[in-house]
Order: structure tokens, then C-alpha cells, then sequence
């Protein structure tokens, strides 16, 4: 007999072996963890550090004369005939009154007025004249207006505009910049928080200050409720009967293995068929929240269908053997018990599938939401039916942004990722909620 | 929550906007994205100066707007194709037979194709030639085609720094390609005399010369942009020895960050091309159905007010943002005015 002189308290060869592998692999998921949050970080900053300031805007508070004699030349203040009087007859009233507020100043300037007025966006015109239009008595008065200021000069309150690339950039001019610190170091001109980003409509290409995401957020929410309306008790529906209620055969497994198909499909697949189907057989309208949203119905319904059956499997047997037991019929059993107790799971998993939808460019590509929409729609009207109007969506928005000739486009398409990330975080963290407040394990 | 509730819903849903799809009140334009903001910014201004609700105007190349042009006429059919070369004649058969006959053609105004390299790199005056030397796949060299072995500017015109060649050019699907191979590397094919040498070689086969002049090299120093200018521009941006090419308008609008190159000594500007003196131009189109002009609310309005004197004039704000305007307007409004239909075959 041989006693034993090995000891546990001393490691041989291979307990060491054993133990040194046991902390590389510690070592492999934080490394893991690090290069996922470093990822993470490097695009938030970048996003954060180039869109933030898209929600600050800079603001010229002018004093503007109104002459009846160019704007009301009836002399009857009638709105309909003022509304001869076009964007572009209003544009150097504006103008003009820079001018006299540069000159009450006393600022030297070597600007002409022509770059005087190029200092103020295009945009305040159109909003100078629907005021006037709207209150047809301020004509011949003097109006107190804060407008926007052009995208180069907002630049250079953000930092993105600097003397030295005005100097080379064919739409400012460093005295511009010059004149533009002038009037700020008096008040005239402010930087302040910008509701018109979340507000206003999108804005042609030479207009970056003005664009907004006011008909996105509008179009967005109008194809998340179609999304929600539709794919909700589709989904749900279908989900109870393949786990409850279908015999398991051939055709169900069939069924099962085409769902999960379905759920990894490029999403621009279901853009084409959104285009054959919706549009030219139903002949709905493009560019609509209601295709956009049947579209994303489809593309979600697997995703939800997925997530229903995983709910309700995880419901133990024994409730549902407990009601029959009790004499109610499987219905009973199934809506009465299983489902509630699914319902957690049902709804976290509805969520994420939104989440998705609202996230999603390409099949709204092909059915004309990728697009330049200046009106709101409206979510009912006579001409184009429920959702029928048109709308562009938050992703397609940064999209379109991106794309723009305009550096300032680029701080906007920024901004549309943080708003866009805000809704997600607002989203998922619901999600999240929902699961820890109500979740039950067995 | 019974099935046979949710199938009617939907259904009521559906129907409900099927019925009411009728009579559309905004115009629908498609097409070219080279002349998506200048629609852009005809449509903003349409919206805010008339009653009419503002035009959607969606993007995605002048084929695929056209393709959607031509497939019927109709409310859900598109009523404006932008394009950024003229119809193709296949195109118009494609037209006549979903019933799209009557198109009437309105030419906007002219744009620049120019040459840009990054600020704070070297100056460049090229002629078609250079770039034809640069980026040709093969040369003609002592009586034979060899590969191009110019990889420095300076081999190809020794004025040039000795800086590697790196290109980047409008990938084929984009209408500017077009405009590049026939008159920037035609043209400089011919200039320099390799289309004559080509044509030696190859026995006068005419259309086989031009295929070889227009070739460009696929070795890494030509790299076609697929996507638009901004990706051109962040290439410039992260390789100094980057030359792009760039619409007018864009580069106009990002003079901090680019240097233009002038093309055989003319530096590209609205003058210059309007004048014809800049070589590498071209015109921009859009294209309307006549059978919408008195059915879709606006879409008349629409299209004179963008060829009006006050919008695409040379003072207004489409020739501010770029667009080269057209010496010949005048013509195109009465052709707007008299709804002057295309000829189709």
C-alpha cells in the first residue's frame, strides 16, 4: 500500500495548467467587453460631438418695417391679394432691415448690402410673409421677428466655420463673421435652444439652418401605430395557435421553419414586395405611412411571432393541465391563464420588434418615403385616406442628410442619429421594465 | 381578439384607403439626384409662395426615375422624372407602351463636372489629355496596347509634382460617368493622338477605338464612387494624393475644403460654362406627363414656376446654388407655355 503524499494545498502541473487557462479566459471576455465599449463609445462620441450642437440655433431678432405700399398695394388688407406678394418680394425687407440695425450700431462694414442679407437664412422670408399673411394688420406697422440665421454664420457660433475656412468658402466671408460677433456681442444676435429641429419641416439643400425633423417624428409615429395595430394581434393570433393549438406535423414544422426563415430576410425584400403588392395592385399611395407601415408589419410579424411562442412556452404545463383539470376548455385555458402570464414576454418582445421597425431605411426606399417632404401630414384626410399623406421617417431622414452638399447637413444628420437613438433607448428601456416588473420564474 | 375580428379590421383599414386613394393633390417627382436639390429647392419655394401642397420630390438616379415614369400614367404613377441626361430612345418605347405618349421635355440648365483635390495639397491645370494618360487602362506604346504603367503625375506631364495618381470617379450607374468618359477621356484620347495610334493598330475600327480610349485602369489607382459626393469628398479628405470628380454645386459649396483644378486653362465657374469656354458640362432635364398637367392640382403651376425668369433665371436661386441656367430659357417656357410634346417614334 501506498499512502498518498500528494498534498491539495500544493498545485501540481496540471491543476496549474487547468487554473492558467481558467484566467485567459477571464482575460479573452474582458477583452471582449473592452473592444464592444470601446466601439460603442467611439460612435456615441463621434455622433454626440457632431450632432449636439444641431440642437442649438443661431437666431438674428430683427426689427422689420412693413410697407403698404409693396406689401398691399389693394391698400385693403386683403390676404388673398397680398399673397401676390411672393417669398422673394419680402427677402429684402429683411435685408434692409439688417442693414439699418447695422448702421443704428454703429458697425463699420465693408460688406455690401447684398452680403448683408446673405447673412440672414432664406428661410425667414417664407416666415416673415406667413405672418403677415396671417395677420394682415401688421402691414404698415414695424414687426418684431427673431429669424434665422444663415447656416455659415450658425456655423461659426458652433465652431464649425473659422475665420480661415471663411476665407476660402465662396458663401461667407470673414468680415461677414466679423460683423456677425459684432452683433452678438450686442444681443442681437443669440444662440439658443432649437425646437424647430424637432419641430420643422425638412429644408431644401441651400437651407441647412431651417431643416428639421417635425414631418420624420410625424411619419415615424404614424408607421409605428400601423406596425403596432397590425402586427400586435396578427402576430400574437398566430403565434397561439402554432404553440397551442396546430397538431404537430409536417405542415406546422414546415410553417415553423419558413417563420424563422422569414425573420432573417433582408428587409429590402419585403420593400419590393410592399411595391408589387401595396402600390401597384392595391394602388395605395406611395410615399405613405400606411404602406411603409404594412411593409414594416410584414417585416416585424416574424420577429414577434418568434418571440410570442417563446413566451409561451416558457408558461409551465402544469397551469395549463391544472385549468383543464378543472374542466375549461382549451380556449379558456389559453386566454384565461397562459396567456397572461405570457404577456411580459409578449409585450417585451413587440417592442424590440418596433424598436426594429422605427430603425429601418431600405424597403422604405422602394416605396418612395425616401424623399424631400416639406408638408405635415395629416394622419386622416378626405383626398388621401387613413395615413395616406405623404412622409418621410427618422432613418431615411439621416439618410438624406448624409447625403447633402452642405457641411452644416452634416451636423443635422448627426442630430437625427441622437434623436433616433433617444426614441430606441426610450424604447428598449420600456422593454426592459416591462420584463423585471411583471416576469414571473418558475 | 378572434381571428375573424382582425381579418375584417384589416380589411375596413385597406379598404378605407383604397377608396379614398383617389385624387392625389401633391405632385410626385423622381429620378436624378443630381437635380434632387434643385428640385428641392424649387418644390420649398412652390409650397411656401402657393396654395398648392409642396411637391415630394424623391431621389434615386435618373434610370430609376424614368423607369417609373414610363410605367403608366395614372395617380399612382409618378408625374416628374428628374434626369441628368436626355430620355434614351429605349426609354421612350418603354413609355409608348404603358401608354406614357405625351412627355413634354424641359431642359432646367446646365451643370459642371469639375476637378477637385483636397485644400491643403498640390495645384493641378490638367487638359483631357492628362487624365486620359492617367487613367486609360492601356496605352498604345511603340505600336502596341500595353497596360498603363503611369503611376506618378509627373510621368504623365512632367509641369505635374510627383505625386501618385489616385482618382476617385463617378461609379458607372451615375449619369456623370457618362459625361467624363466622352469628354474628358474621348476627348483627351483624341487630343493626344492615341485614338489615330489606336486606330492603326486595330485596323479603323471605330467603335472598338472608342471602347479603348473610354476603358479606365482597374488597378487601384481609379476608384469608381458608387455612392455620392460627400463619399468622394471624405475619400479626398483621407488621402491627400485624392483628385475627385465633383458637380459644381458641390464643390461651390465646400470652397473651404477643396481646390478646383481648371480644365485645358479654364477655371470652372457658372460663367465659364454657361459660356461653353469650360468643356466638361451638361445639360439637366426633367420630364412631365401632359396627360397629368390638368389633372394633378399644381403640377402646371409647378413646372412653369421652376423655368420662370425669378427661379431658374441666371439672378435666381437655383444659378446661387450651382445650376448653370440656360441661355435659351425663353424658349422653354413657351415651350412649357405651348406644351410642346416630344417627338416619340
Amino acid at each position: 500500500m501506498t499512502s498518498p503524499t500528494k498534498s491539495l494545498f500544493v498545485q501540481d502541473e496540471r491543476v496549474k495548467r487547468r487554473n492558467a487557462a481558467e484566467k485567459r479566459f477571464h482575460s479573452y471576455g474582458l477583452c471582449a467587453i473592452g473592444v464592444a465599449a470601446l466601439a460603442l463609445v467611439v460612435l456615441l462620441a463621434s455622433v454626440l460631438a457632431n450632432g449636439a450642437s444641431a440642437f442649438r440655433q443661431t437666431y438674428l431678432m430683427l426689427e422689420i418695417p412693413l410697407p403698404a405700399e409693396t406689401l398691399d398695394k389693394g391698400g385693403d388688407r386683403d390676404p388673398a391679394a397680398m399673397a401676390s406678394v411672393s417669398t422673394f418680394g419680402y427677402a429684402p425687407l429683411l435685408r434692409d432691415a439688417l442693414v439699418a440695425s447695422i448702421a443704428k450700431l454703429n458697425i463699420e462694414t465693408t460688406l455690401s448690402n447684398k452680403d448683408v442679407g446673405d447673412m440672414i437664412s432664406k428661410e425667414a422670408a417664407a416666415s416673415l410673409r406667413n405672418q403677415v399673411l396671417a395677420n394682415p394688420d401688421l402691414v404698415g406697422g414695424v414687426i418684431a421677428l427673431d429669424v434665422l440665421a444663415n447656416g455659415r454664420i450658425d456655423g461659426f457660433f458652433k465652431g464649425r466655420v473659422t475665420m480661415e475656412s471663411a476665407e476660402r468658402d465662396g458663401n461667407t466671408s470673414p468680415e461677414a463673421l466679423r460683423v456677425a460677433q459684432l452683433l452678438a456681442d450686442v444681443g442681437v444676435l443669440v444662440t439658443r435652444f432649437n425646437w424647430q429641429f424637432l419641430t420643422a419641416p425638412d429644408a431644401s439643400d441651400q437651407r441647412p439652418e431651417a431643416a428639421g425633423l417635425g414631418v420624420a417624428i410625424l411619419g415615424s409615429l404614424y408607421m409605428m401605430l400601423v406596425v403596432l395595430v397590425l402586427a400586435l394581434p396578427i402576430g400574437v393570433a398566430a403565434a397561439i395557435y402554432l404553440e397551442e393549438f396546430a397538431p404537430k406535423n409536417r405542415v406546422s414544422d414546415l410553417i415553423e421553419v419558413n417563420i424563422s426563415n422569414l425573420a432573417a430576410v433582408p428587409s429590402i425584400v419585403y420593400g419590393i414586395l410592399g411595391l408589387a403588392i401595396f402600390i401597384n395592385f392595391l394602388g395605395l399611395r406611395q410615399s405613405s405611412p400606411l404602406v411603409g407601415g404594412l411593409v414594416l408589419t410584414l417585416m416585424t410579424l416574424p420577429t414577434i411571432i418568434i418571440a410570442t411562442r417563446a413566451a409561451l412556452k416558457a408558461v409551465p404545463p402544469s397551469i395549463r393541465d391544472a385549468a383543464l383539470g378543472l374542466g375549461a376548455t382549451k380556449m379558456q385555458s389559453v386566454f384565461h391563464h397562459v396567456l397572461p402570464l405570457a404577456a411580459p414576454g409578449i409585450l417585451t418582445g413587440t417592442i424590440i420588434g418596433l424598436a426594429q421597425a422605427l430603425g429601418e431605411t431600405a424597403p422604405l426606399l422602394l416605396i418612395g418615403m425616401v424623399a424631400f417632404v416639406r408638408d405635415y401630414p395629416a394622419a386622416y384626410s378626405e383626398t388621401a385616406g387613413l395615413f395616406g399623406e405623404a412622409a418621410t421617417a427618422l432613418p431615411v431622414q439621416v439618410f438624406n442628410w448624409t447625403q447633402r452638399a452642405d457641411p452644416g447637413f452634416v451636423e443635422r444628420a448627426s442630430g437625427a442619429i441622437i434623436t433616433l437613438l433617444v426614441f430606441l433607448a426610450v424604447m428598449n428601456t420600456v422593454a426592459v421594465l416591462l420584463r423585471r416588473r411583471f416576469e414571473r420564474r418558475w | 381578439m378572434s381571428p375573424l375580428n382582425l381579418t375584417a379590421s384589416t380589411l375596413a383599414i385597406v379598404a378605407a384607403s383604397v377608396t379614398a386613394a383617389a385624387a392625389r393633390d401633391n405632385v410626385q417627382v423622381a429620378g436624378s439626384s443630381t437635380v434632387l436639390p434643385y428640385a428641392a429647392i424649387v418644390a420649398e419655394a412652390f409650397g411656401e409662395n402657393f396654395d398648392f401642397s409642396t411637391p415630394v420630390v424623391e431621389s434615386g438616379g435618373s434610370s430609376a426615375g424614368l423607369k417609373r415614369f414610363c410605367e403608366g400614367v395614372g395617380e399612382n404613377t409618378v408625374d416628374i422624372a428628374n434626369a441628368s441626361r436626355a430620355i434614351k430612345s429605349s426609354e421612350l418605347e418603354v413609355c409608348a407602351e404603358n401608354g406614357v405618349t405625351d412627355i413634354v421635355e424641359i431642359r432646367i440648365g446646365y451643370d459642371g463636372i469639375v476637378f477637385a483635390s483636397d485644400i491643403a495639397g498640390n495645384g493641378f491645370a490638367f487638359t483631357p489629355s492628362d487624365w486620359y494618360m492617367a487613367l486609360a487602362a492601356e496605352l498604345p506604346v511603340d505600336g502596341a496596347m500595353v497596360a498603363n504603367s503611369n503611376s506618378n503625375w509627373n510621368a504623365v506631364n512632367s509641369d505635374f509634382p510627383d505625386q501618385q495618381i489616385q482618382a476617385f470617379i463617378p461609379g458607372t450607374k451615375h449619369g456623370t460617368r457618362e459625361v467624363f468618359e466622352e469628354k474628358v477621356l474621348l476627348q483627351g484620347c483624341i487630343d493626344s493622338g492615341a485614338m489615330d495610334a489606336i486606330l492603326n493598330l486595330n485596323g479603323g475600327d471605330e467603335d472598338a477605338a472608342e471602347q479603348s480610349c473610354m476603358a479606365v485602369r482597374t488597378d487601384g489607382l481609379s476608384v469608381d464612387i458608387d455612392g455620392d459626393y460627400t463619399e468622394t469628398l471624405a475619400r479626398i479628405e483621407a488621402d491627400a494624393n485624392g483628385i475627385g470628380v465633383f458637380g459644381l454645386a458641390f464643390y461651390e459649396n465646400n470652397t473651404d475644403r477643396l481646390q478646383v483644378a481648371p480644365m485645358s486653362d479654364v477655371v470652372p465657374n457658372t460663367a465659364s460654362i454657361a459660356s461653353g469656354e469650360y468643356p466638361v458640362s451638361r445639360p439637366l432635364y426633367f420630364y412631365v406627363k401632359a396627360a397629368h398637367l390638368d389633372v394633378i392640382p399644381g403640377l402646371q403651376e409647378f413646372v412653369s414656376f421652376f423655368v420662370s425668369d425669378e427661379i431658374a433665371g441666371p439672378d435666381g436661386p437655383l444659378a446661387e446654388y450651382g445650376l448653370v441656367s440656360d441661355p435659351e430659357l425663353s424658349k422653354t417656357q413657351d415651350a412649357v407655355a405651348n406644351r410642346t410634346l416630344l417627338d416619340v417614334m
